[in-house]
This record gives C-alpha cells, structure tokens and sequence, in this order.
C-alpha cells in the first residue's frame, strides 16, 4: 500500500466551532443578549465622549429635569448632573467589576478544580470540602462582612466579589477533569513522561473550556448583580463616583417625584444580567461536548 | 428453496436528511429470505447494513428526515402479505417484536436497566399475545432455560447489569424469540462478545433456528461468522449490493473486488504460513456516503480499477451459480487467479 | 548487559485492585494479574491472547509502569523499573510507549494532529526549535502513511484506522525500543485492520522494535508475533513459540479458544469444542487450577493447587496437570 492510499480524504466534518456557533445562533435569546453586551460595552466605553456633560457637574439650576427636558435625554438628578452620562460612567465601573471579578473568579476557580480533578484523592477532598464550605455562607454575607473591614474601590470589591464566586467554576471543572481523567489521551499523556502540570494545562484543560466559558459568563453576571448589591447597601463605590448601585440607593429618596432616578439604573442592572445570564444560557447548549461526539 | 418467500424486499433505499444534504445510506437494495433461511449481510462500518435492517422494522426517523424507497412484502403467520415499508405505524407494531424480531449488538443499551429481565420479557408476550402476567412469566422463565442461561426461573428477578455481556445476549435473544417469529433481524449480536461466548451464542441460534424454522438475517462484520452460520451472503457497499450469492461460492470463489479484498484482509491460523506474507489490505477509507464517486464506488481502492469504471455505476448482474455481481470486470477476474 | 539480555523481564508480577468497600460495600479484591513471569527478547514481538477481563490490558499497563505493581519486579534494558517514581521515570518514558485500543479515546479531541504527534517532543525535548519539531512530526506522519496536508486537523475528522494511525505516530516519534500494542485493531474493521497490522510490521522491522501486542483475536497475534502468551483469569497459562503453538495446543483453555475462532473458510469445519458458562468473577475464581469450572478434561486434582506453569517442551510451557490433552496441528 502506497502513502498515497492513505490519504484519502477523511471524512468532512464541521469544525466544533462552527458547530457551537450554529446552535447557539439557534438561540435567539442569546443572540439578543450578546447584541446588548456588545452595545453597553461600546456605550459605556465611548458614549462619555460624545455627551457633551460632565458626569460630576453639579448644575442646581436644572434640578429633576425629567428625561428629555432641557437637552438631558435622560434626565438630570437632585444636584443637575447629567444622569445618561452617570448611567453610561457607571456601566463603565460595573462591566469593568463584572469581568475583572470573573476573570479573578474564573482563574482561581479553575486552579482548584483542576488540581482536585487532577490529583484526586486527600487533595481532592480537603480541596472540594472547602468549596463546600465557602459555599455554605450566603454570599452577600460574605461579601458586606469583607466590605466592612476593605476600603471600598474598583480593585478591592473586584477581589472581594471574585473570592466570593469562584466555587461554581470550580465544582465545574472537578467534575469534568474527573470525568476526563482516566481516559486514554491522559494515560498516553502520561506515558509519554508529562508533568502534572503539562497534562492539567495542556491536555485537560482544552476540553474543560466550554463548561468554563459558560460559568464565566454567568459569574459575570452574577459579579454585577453583587457589585450593584454591595453599592446599594453603600458599601461599594462611594459617590460622587457613580455606580448603577449607588444611584440606586440615591434614587430612593425620590422614588415617587423622580421615578427616573430608580428607572434608569434598574433598567440597566437588569438588562445587563439578563443579558450575561442569556449568554450563558446559550453557551451553555451550544457548547455541550456530547453534541460533538458521535 | 421453491416456497414463496417469506420476505421480499425491492429497491428498498433509505436517506437521511442531514445539514449537509441528502445522506443515501442505503440504495437499491433487493433480496429474497425464505423460511428456515440465514442471509449473512456483510460490509465495513458504515455500508448501510444497520439503517438497511432498521428501515425493515421501520425504526428509522419518520419522513422528513428520512425518506424510504421501494417494497418489502412480507408473508405473516396467516398467510397475508404486507408491505412493511407502508404498512400503517399501528399495524407495523403488531408485526414487529411478534413476526419479525431484531436484536442488536449492545445487549446493555436494549434491555432497560430498572426492570427485571423476566418482566422486560413477559411484557413483549402480553403486549402480543395477549397472555395473563402470570403465564407470561412462566413462559419467560421457559425461554431464558431454552437460550441455555443456568437457573433460569431464578435470574427471572435479575437487572440486567446482574448479568455478564453473554447472558444479556442471551435474554435479548429470549425476548427477541418470546413470540416465535417468523423472521429474526441480527445485527452484530456476537460483535461485542468474546470469542467462546460467540461461539455458544452462534450454536444456540442454530439450533433454535433448526427448531422453529426461522429465516435470520444475521449482520455482521467477521466473515468466520458468515461461514458459520449463512446460507446465503450479501456484501454490502457504499448502500449498494456488490455481491450476492449462495455462501460457499461467494467465499470461496469471490467476484467483486472488494469481497476478495475482504477475505483476503483476514489473517489466517497455519502454522506452516504464519505470518511469512503480508496480508492484502484494501487501501483507503469507504467513501463518503456526502461524496460518493460517480462511478463504481468502490473504484478508488480497487486494484482492477480501469477508466471505464470511474465513469458510470456498474449494474448488478447475474454471475452465473445464482449469484449476483456489481462489478464491471467480474468476468475478466473470474479468470485471473483469486 | 550482554547483547542476549532481555530487553523487558518480568517476574511475579501481581497487579491487585480493590474495588467495593465505602460505608456497608464490603471490600473485595480483584487479581486482575496474578503471578506473571515472562522476558521478551530484543526485537522479539510477544503475543497475548485471552478473554476480555484476563488481565491483558491491566499487565500491559503494569509492564510500561502506567500503574503501580502490587508486587513483582519489572526490568527494562537490565534496570528495575517496578518501584520508580515519576520523576525517575521521565527519560526512560520515550523508549516504552503504548498503543491503545480506542482510537476515538485515546487522541485529545481539541488538539490537531500537529499536535498530538509533537506532543513527546513537547514533553520531552522542549528546547527542539520549531522548525526540527515539524521536521520529525513530518517524518513520524510519513511512517504511517499520512499526508502532511492531515497536520491541522481535529481527531474527529478521521476515520478509526486513520486515527490510529495518529496514535502509532505519537508511539513512534520518540524512536521508541519497547511498544506494547493493546488491541490496536479491535476496534477497526477487517480490511483497516490489515492495514494496520502491515504497517506495525513494517515499522517493526524498520525500527527493529520489541514489542508486547494483545488481543483477543488468535489469528492475529499469530500473524504477527513470534511468541504467544494465553491468559486466564489473572494467569498466563500457556507460553510457547507461535508455530509451535499452532502445531499443538497443550492448554485445554487455548484449545477452547482456538476452536472458538471462527474461519473464515467454509471447507475448513473444525470440530468445536465448546466452553460452557463465562468466565468466573475475577473476585471469586475456582480453587486450584481456575479454568476448572469450564474445562473438560479436569479431574479432581485440578481443585487442590494452582498448577505450575511446567516446560512441557523446549520454550512451551504449560499452566495444567495433565499431559494427555495436547491438541495437534489444527486445520
Ligand atoms: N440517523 C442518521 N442520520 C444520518 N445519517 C445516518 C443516520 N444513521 C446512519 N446514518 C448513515 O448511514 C450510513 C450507513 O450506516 P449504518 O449504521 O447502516 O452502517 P453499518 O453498515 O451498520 O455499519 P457498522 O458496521 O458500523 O454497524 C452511514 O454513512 C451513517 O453515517
Ligand atoms: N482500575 C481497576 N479497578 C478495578 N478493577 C479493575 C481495574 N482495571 C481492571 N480491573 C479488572 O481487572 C480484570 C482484568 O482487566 P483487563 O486487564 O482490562 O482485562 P483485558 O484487557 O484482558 O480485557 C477485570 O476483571 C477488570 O474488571
Ligand atoms: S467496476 Fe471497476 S472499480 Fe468497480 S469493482 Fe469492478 S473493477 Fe473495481
Ligand atoms: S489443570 Fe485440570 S482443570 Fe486446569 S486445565 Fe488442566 S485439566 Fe483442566
Ligand atoms: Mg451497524
Ligand atoms: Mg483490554
């Protein structure tokens, strides 16, 4: 038999990615969410320079302006500021607390599961009870008793937020690194003499990264929400620095002679973790690795 | 074998519509089963031996995603003949599992894990025929002594996951044989199992075939097994028949390439030769049913290959010994030695 | 180390698992090796044979150190390898490697082909510049006849003969002196299994491997090896040259076996001689000799000890009491 023969043509097969990308197109949900983060990103990223308001502007004469009055298409608040411009400098706080804080989450998350996957045994149980165990708190508990005692700022709650929500990842990639970790391809891994490190990062991990990207998507959400929670509360991002949270709790006061105040913020909280947790959603049957087995 | 034929299939075809386009897995397929007959089917993965017999049960997908083609007349119990392919679904239900039975390679995946195995088969005789729960368990604990399992009455009360992979093949054969079908369907069901336990497996099937004079169609890829057990072989390719034909003639005398190349892949035991030539491999990979050559399918492997062959399919011809040969060349090869 | 030495030497080697226990499960063991001595000489290929569930897979395993032995030695180029650790291990790796029998388990289904081949380089020799790692990817991929044009694309894209093909690639790319091969057909069709079995032949005598190749099917080890073990439960219960195999079966296991396999020529009828029953649980085998509950010619001292694997004639030995039930040259 000559090399020729051998060659000849395997079997077509869509890529797993393109794959992935006609299920989740299939998702119309998903697809709405993902438009929406994409505008908010670029809202939040560029809007401040084509508003021509400072956000921390302090304008008493226009008080209240309800949206649409006086050029403010949103409105303004109790001190004249511009409140489209607060929503979109906020938005700019919140995005950024939400995926540093998954990305933190999702390192970490990742790291303990993938060596409680890996190594197994004493390791795998001291590592996973303790998973466990932070996951016994509520995390808002968790979060306000961490906030009390940390001077609040964009990296402190990102950490605080990230070492509160990393143990869905990880209870996510201990179960799939256990499922993966007798099989072949990691015991020829093995006989080729790999360190534990190369098989956890190199062979393992590929294969857990749908699962990943999914909890990823959702913690982003999830890290928003709590971000939103912990400002509220007033123990986040302190004014005059905006946050959808604190404008929240600053729109209390004036619920029923500034509704707008509250309608905004709110809108733009729910729509951005609707908007991640859809995503997720999406990914997650897009992403499913038995629909890519035969 | 004069008698009218138990089972008559014609121009049977079955496609899958796939994302890709339509997927012919099986074309034009025709054969003949008579009573007390075993037809081995015989192809590589994918030839179209498995949707061929499931198209037959009529457990393929329904229209759109599949489309069947032509007839398979089937002669029942009381003398009636029925078209299986458009027989209607209710109809279809009573037939299957009472006249025609299947079995299926992966003995685990077709007994149900929570249900006892004399339940599982006491059910397929209530269902069909409609006898007392009582009688059928009876008749259950009868037909696990008769597929030879050890204490049978007892392992009534078994899960399946209680018993080794030969013993599920033997209730899926009790439960395959618990209404005494006229026609049994089995695809690979000795493909999983050890060579010893295939062994049992194979006489029992005979031996039971012998006792109720039951046409088998017996799937398989181990072609020791075709000359076990067949009265007749079709090598499948490609959803094509390329060779048809009494047993010993098509294995000892082969016509189509690609049968030769089949029997000549296989190692042999004697201890004289051992290992002193290289086996004749066939080169490459079936083709892609997406893709297939326009000409004789089998043309990009095939060592005879001429021009000619690439160009248009060759038709099924008689080859002389009521045999049956897709090849153009079959006449030239018959010469040259095997 | 003279020439002569063996190249893999294995003595008593044991291989236990404990299955079961947790709260009320009480805890068995199984012996899924049991006792196994053998050497296979430089570029001698030893055959195993036996039914699923005699260990093979687990002895295999056990012999390239991808488990930990219970108990036994293995030696490799003349060194003790049973109790290294992996560190220790590391650069003795590329010189044993192992073939697996799952051609769709045993590839990582995210990497390319590129990859996967270049992985031993990768673990191995990470200071090889790019440019010499595609060089031997290349090379190892023209061993087993596979285009370069293949070197992007996922194992999905593949068909199971193709896709060992890969996995032989991946064996073959640290130039290996040992591979043990664990049924790298059995999961392919016929005609890819030819395939196959001509190109290990050929690598073998290209590379002048020694290798250790299991399976289930007879025919095919006699193909290719030039000594064959048969295993039962545990134990390997016959041993002997392949030709002088074939020409007399002395073990009433193998000869079971053997009759068992069908051929695939109608003028050949074999009487059969046919095995009742399954093989027993490995966590409960017979007393004494283990194929007793199946075989047809024991005798009530077959129940009272373990028979020794006895030489019966020069290089065959044999693993039961009586010597009156050798079988002749099949066929
Ligand atoms: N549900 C389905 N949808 C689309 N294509 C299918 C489907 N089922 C089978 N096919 C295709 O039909 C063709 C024939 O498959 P089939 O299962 O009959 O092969 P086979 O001869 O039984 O192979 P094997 O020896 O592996 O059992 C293959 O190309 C297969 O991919
Ligand atoms: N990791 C394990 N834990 C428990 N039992 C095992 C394990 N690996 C293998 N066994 C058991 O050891 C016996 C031999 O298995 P194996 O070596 O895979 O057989 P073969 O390869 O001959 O089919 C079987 O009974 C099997 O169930
Ligand atoms: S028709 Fe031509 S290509 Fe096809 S099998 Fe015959 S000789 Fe080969
Ligand atoms: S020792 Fe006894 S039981 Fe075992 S194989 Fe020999 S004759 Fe049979
Ligand atoms: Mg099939
Ligand atoms: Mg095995």
């Amino acid at each position: 038999m000559s090399a020729a023969e051998a060659l000849a043509p395997a079997p077509p097969a869509a890529r797993p990615r393109s794959r992935a990308w006609r299920r989740f197109r299939r998702h119309r949900l998903a697809l709405f969410g993902a438009a929406a983060i994409v505008v908010m990103v670029i809202a939040a990223a560029a809007g401040p320079w084509l508003i021509p308001f400072d956000p921390l502007h302090i304008d008493l004469r226009h008080r209240f302006q309800p949206p649409a009055g006086g050029g403010h298409l949103f409105g303004t608040d109790q001190l004249g500021r511009d409140l489209l411009i607060r929503l979109l400098m906020a938005g700019r706080i919140s995005l950024t607390i939400g995926f540093a804080a998954m990305t933190v989450s999702t390192a970490f998350g990742t790291v303990v599961g993938i060596t409680a996957g890996y190594y197994g045994g004493a390791l795998r149980i001291a590592l996973m009870r303790f998973v466990d165990a932070v996951l016994c708190f509520p995390q808002i508990f968790l979060l306000l008793v961490l906030a009390a005692f940390i001077q609040p700022s964009i990296a402190t709650l990102t950490l605080i937020i990230g070492a509160t929500s990393w143990m869905e990842v990880a209870r996510v990639v201990e179960g799939q690194v256990r499922s993966l970790r007798e099989r072949d391809f990691i015991l020829a891994a093995e006989t080729l003499g790999a360190s534990g490190r190369y098989v956890m990062f190199r062979e393992l991990l590929p294969n857990a990264i749908g699962p990943i990207i999914v909890a990823a998507t959702l913690t982003v959400a999830r890290a928003i929400l709590m971000e939103a929670y912990v400002s509220f509360l007033g123990y986040g991002i302190q004014p005059p620095m905006a946050s959808w949270g604190n404008m929240l709790n600053n729109a209390q006061e004036y619920l029923a002679s500034a509704p707008w105040l509250a309608i905004f913020p709110g809108a733009a909280i729910t729509l951005a973790v609707a908007s991640f947790n859809f995503v997720g959603d999406g990914l997650r049957d897009a992403l499913d690795a038995r629909l890519d087995l035969h | 074998m004069a008698q009218e034929p138990l089972l008559e299939v014609s121009h049977l075809s079955v496609t899958f519509a796939t994302e890709n386009g339509p997927l012919p897995a099986v074309r034009d397929v025709s054969f003949r089963l008579s009573a007390g007959e075993t037809l081995a089917l015989v192809g590589e993965s994918g030839s179209g031996k498995s949707v061929a017999s499931l198209a037959l049960m009529r457990l393929v997908p329904p229209a759109p995603r599949v489309s069947l083609g032509g007839s398979a007349h089937f002669c029942a119990a009381d003398g009636s003949r029925h078209d299986l392919l458009a027989l209607a679904p209710d109809a279809m239900r009573r037939l299957r599992g009472n006249e025609i039975s299947m079995i299926f390679q992966e003995p685990m995946t077709s007994l149900n894990p929570v249900h006892r195995i004399g339940e599982q088969i006491a059910e397929a005789i209530i269902f069909h025929q409609g006898a007392s729960h009582r009688a059928a368990l009876a008749r259950a604990g009868e037909l696990l002594e008769k597929v030879g399992i050890p204490d049978a009455h007892r392992r009534l009360s078994a899960f399946p996951h209680h018993l080794s992979g030969g013993m599920r093949q033997r209730v899926m054969i009790a439960m395959a044989l618990a209404c005494t079908p006229r026609v049994l369907i089995a695809d690979e069901p000795t493909t999983a199992l050890d060579v010893t336990v295939q062994a049992q497996i194979l006489e029992l099937l005979k031996e039971l075939q012998h006792a109720n004079g039951m046409a088998v169609v017996f799937i398989t890829h181990n072609l020791g097994v075709v000359a076990e057990i067949a009265d007749r072989v079709m090598v499948m390719y490609a959803g094509l028949i390329v060779e048809e034909g009494a047993m010993v003639p098509v294995m000892t005398r082969p016509r189509m390439p690609y049968t030769r190349g089949l029997l000549h892949s296989v190692p042999r035991i004697d201890p004289e030769t051992l290992g002193s030539a290289p086996l004749t491999a066939i080169p490459g990979t079936v083709p892609d049913p997406l893709h297939l050559p326009p000409g004789c399918a089998f043309a990009p492997r095939c060592a005879h290959a001429e021009p000619a062959c690439a160009a248009a399919p060759p038709p099924l011809e008689p080859a002389g010994e009521g045999r049956l040969v897709r090849c153009r060349r079959w006449r030239a090869l018959a010469e040259a030695p095997a | 180390m003279t020439a002569g030495a063996p190249l893999v030497e294995v003595t008593g080697l044991r291989q236990w698992f404990r299955v079961g226990g947790g709260f009320f499960g009480r805890q068995d063991t199984v012996r899924a090796v049991e006792d196994v001595s053998f050497a296979i000489a430089r570029g001698e290929v030893l055959g195993l044979v036996g039914e699923s569930g005699s260990g093979k897979s687990t002895l295999g395993r056990a012999v390239v150190r991808m488990s930990v032995p219970t108990a036994g030695t293995i030696r490799f180029e003349g060194r003790d390898i049973t109790r290294l650790g992996r560190r220790a291990l590391r650069p003795i790796r590329p010189r044993m490697q192992f073939i697996f029998q799952d051609p769709f388990a045993s590839l990582n289904p995210r990497m390319t082909v590129r990859q996967i081949v270049g992985a031993p380089l990768a673990i191995q020799r990470p200071e090889l510049d790019p440019a010499a790692r595609a060089g031997r990817v290349a090379e190892a991929l023209q061993t087993v006849e596979l285009s370069p044009a293949h070197l992007d694309r996922y194992p999905h894209e593949f068909s199971g003969g193709q896709r060992q093909r890969i996995g032989i690639a991946r064996a073959l790319i640290m130039e290996p002196r040992f591979l043990v091969a664990d049924e790298p057909v059995s999961a392919l069709d016929v005609s890819i299994q030819a395939q196959i079995l001509n190109l290990l032949i050929a690598v073998r005598q290209k590379l002048g491997l020694t290798m250790l190749f299991i399976s289930h099917d007879l025919a095919v080890v006699g193909h290719l090896c030039d000594r064959v073990a048969v295993m039962y439960l545990g134990r390997i219960v016959e041993i002997a040259p392949t030709r002088a195999l074939f020409r007399c079966l002395r073990h009433p296991y193998s000869q079971a076996l053997f009759s068992a396999a069908p051929v695939a020529d109608p003028t050949l009828r074999r009487p059969r001689i046919l095995l009742t029953g399954d093989l027993p649980s490995p966590l409960a085998p017979p007393s004494g000799c283990a194929f007793r509950s199946r075989c047809r010619h024991a005798l009530p001292a077959c129940a009272t000890a373990v028979p020794p694997l006895r030489e019966a004639a020069p290089g065959h030995a044999v693993r039961c009491i009586r010597d009156d039930v050798a079988l002749g040259p099949p066929g």
